[in-house]
């Protein structure tokens, strides 16, 4: 195998598009998902400010978001992604569908983690005088932090298997080299190279995550 | 300061089950430094009716006034400013995880705009005065149950309120932690002059505590007073629960009448026995009974068997309620003596 001179370098470019798109879209799925993930729980029946109509109709966007699969939800934002980046294809044309992909799962996520919040903890804030919105800055996020960041870990593992699909938006990363050189050109050597680097990528990232969350919970 | 007056709270029909009454037009007047009860079992609407007071359920119909205000009456806006002078403590603590013991005391502080330096400070001070200055920077988990309704109290008194609210503040916690936990309500009611009203279904939180008490079942008043009141007042099923009435031992002793005797300070057992054996020389066997401390005075319920003519019965009995002894004979059936809930 005289050629992974040439094939190192190329696991290396791989591996940086995986976390140039990953880190990303995940930066912009914690800047929006959690929100969205906040007015889910609060818009619900029984909530902080109940509003049953809305709390459907993003129910049904979510869901919406999350059925679809990804391969499909790929080429049906392809307008919007022209829109945002001004192509479709490449690395950062793929953190578009990468990211409304995620926003939805990572919302749902943090609807769970919020609804764990004991509902007497929220009682004693509104019985301090606490506005709805105190409630959800001084209580319901800070007491669902371990739970959260759980979730995002969750949320960016993935994305990091969604970005192996981004090869088909020329958006190149590990899964995209994965196929290049090892799939379609029988080299499972290189296949199982690339399976090893993602493993490693995920380990890392659940057992960061994993740190992060028991240094939060102090129960 | 605290006045409800004909307050209704239904909650509407969910799917299958009907509509509930939880409260159903209760009046309730406590004074400024009282240390009010109210007792009743799980489901008399004692919880929903605690939480009427601050609006946390706005009532269905009738009126809620705190220190003057009219809390009914007021916007939204205005009802979370008027909750900062109500203190609230739970049964399960509901400290936040996420925050030190001193964080937690800080919380309405800053939900009211105190600034930071005036916070701490604050927090050292509520801390130090519930026993607990060692332990501001421990976390909820690393306290026990009764330091954390400790620091449950602080949180509940650092905007300096007028009213303290505790919802079985003590139903989640040991008996010694129970008793500090009591003491140190007491001890804050008086230092600080507050009024104070206490959920729970505990008899014995009563007895140690309040000043007077409202006893609810099924959403309704059925008795209330001040508890040196109510203790000496006939049929009194607040009483009954305070003081329950003793039960003769069916197999001791034969014949004599059975009388049941309410004892206190003004009016002690010695007297009571004096009066009986000394003066009127009958034959009195103490067949059960009991001589508690309740709300600072001693308060007992004793059931005599007395020996001696009718005659002699009758005088006794007259003579024991000229002295303002309360006194009530129990009627014998079969020579076992039912205790409770009889005469009435």
């Amino acid at each position: 195998m005289s050629d992974w001179d040439r094939v190192w370098p190329q696991l290396l470019e791989a591996t940086g598009e995986t976390l140039y798109m990953v880190g990303v879209a995940a930066l912009v799925t914690v800047l929006l998902g959690v929100p969205l993930g906040v007015l889910l729980t609060v818009t619900a029946p029984g909530g902080l400010a109940p509003r049953p109509l809305l709390n459907r109709a993003l129910g049904l966007g979510v869901n919406l978001g999350r059925a679809l699969p990804f391969i499909i939800l790929l080429v049906l934002v392809a307008p919007v992604t022209r829109g945002i980046v001004g192509t479709t294809i490449g690395s950062t044309a793929a953190i578009v569908p990468l990211t409304i992909g995620a926003i939805p799962f990572l919302a749902r996520l943090v609807e769970t983690s919020l609804r764990e919040v004991a509902a007497g903890k929220v009682e004693a804030a509104m019985a301090m005088g606490a506005r709805r919105r105190d409630v959800v800055r001084t209580v319901l996020l800070p007491e669902a932090r371990p739970s959260l960041v759980a979730g995002v870990t969750v949320t960016v593992v993935a994305l990091v298997s969604y970005s192996a699909m981004a090869g088909a938006v020329g958006g190149g990363g590990l899964g995209d080299f994965a196929i290049r050189f090892g799939y379609q050109q029988f080299r499972t050597d290189i296949t199982l190279l690339t399976v090893v680097a993602l493993l490693v990528l995920v380990q890392a990232l659940q057992w960061a995550g994993d740190r992060w969350a028991r240094r939060l919970a102090h129960v | 300061m605290i006045e409800l007056h004909d307050v209704r709270k239904v909650f509407p029909a969910r799917r299958r089950a009907g509509e509930v009454v939880a409260v159903d037009g209760v009046s309730l007047h406590v004074e400024a430094g009282e240390f009010a009860g109210v007792v009743g079992p799980s489901g008399s609407g004692k919880s929903t009716l605690v939480r009427l007071v601050n609006l946390l359920e706005r009532p269905t119909s009738g009126s809620v006034t705190v220190d003057g205000q009219v809390l009914t009456e007021l916007p939204d806006d205005r009802v979370r400013e008027a909750r900062r002078s109500i203190g609230m403590v739970f049964q399960h603590f509901e400290l936040l995880d996420s925050r030190t013991a001193a964080g937690n005391v800080e919380h309405p502080l800053e939900l009211a705009g105190v600034g930071r330096a005036e916070r701490r400070r604050r927090a050292t001070e509520l801390l130090d005065l519930v026993g607990l200055g060692e332990r501001a920077e421990a976390r909820p988990a690393q306290l026990s149950g009764g330091q954390k309704q400790r620091v449950a109290i602080a949180r509940a008194l650092a905007a300096r309120p007028k009213v303290l609210l505790c919802d079985e503040a003590t139903s989640a916690l040991d008996q010694a932690s129970t008793t500090s936990v009591l003491e140190l309500l007491r001890r804050v009611r008086s230092e600080l002059g507050l009024t104070v009203l206490l959920i729970t279904h505990e008899m014995a939180v009563v007895k140690a505590v309040c000043d007077s008490a409202v006893m609810l079942d099924r959403g309704r008043v059925v008795d209330r007073g001040r508890l040196s009141e109510v203790l000496t007042r006939e049929h009194s099923p607040l009483a009954d629960a305070l003081l329950p009435a003793p039960v003769a031992d069916a197999g001791a002793g034969h014949g004599g009448a059975l009388l049941r005797v309410t004892v206190t300070d003004r009016a002690p057992e010695t007297v009571v026995l004096q009066t009986l054996v000394g003066e009127l020389g009958l034959a009195v066997e103490v067949a059960g009974g009991s001589v508690e401390t309740v709300a600072g005075g001693r308060y007992g319920r004793l059931l005599l068997r007395v020996t001696g003519g009718g005659g002699e019965l009758d005088a006794a009995v007259g003579r024991l309620r000229d002295d303002g002894v309360l006194v009530e004979r129990v009627p014998v059936h079969g020579g076992v003596a039912a205790g409770a809930g009889v005469d009435r």
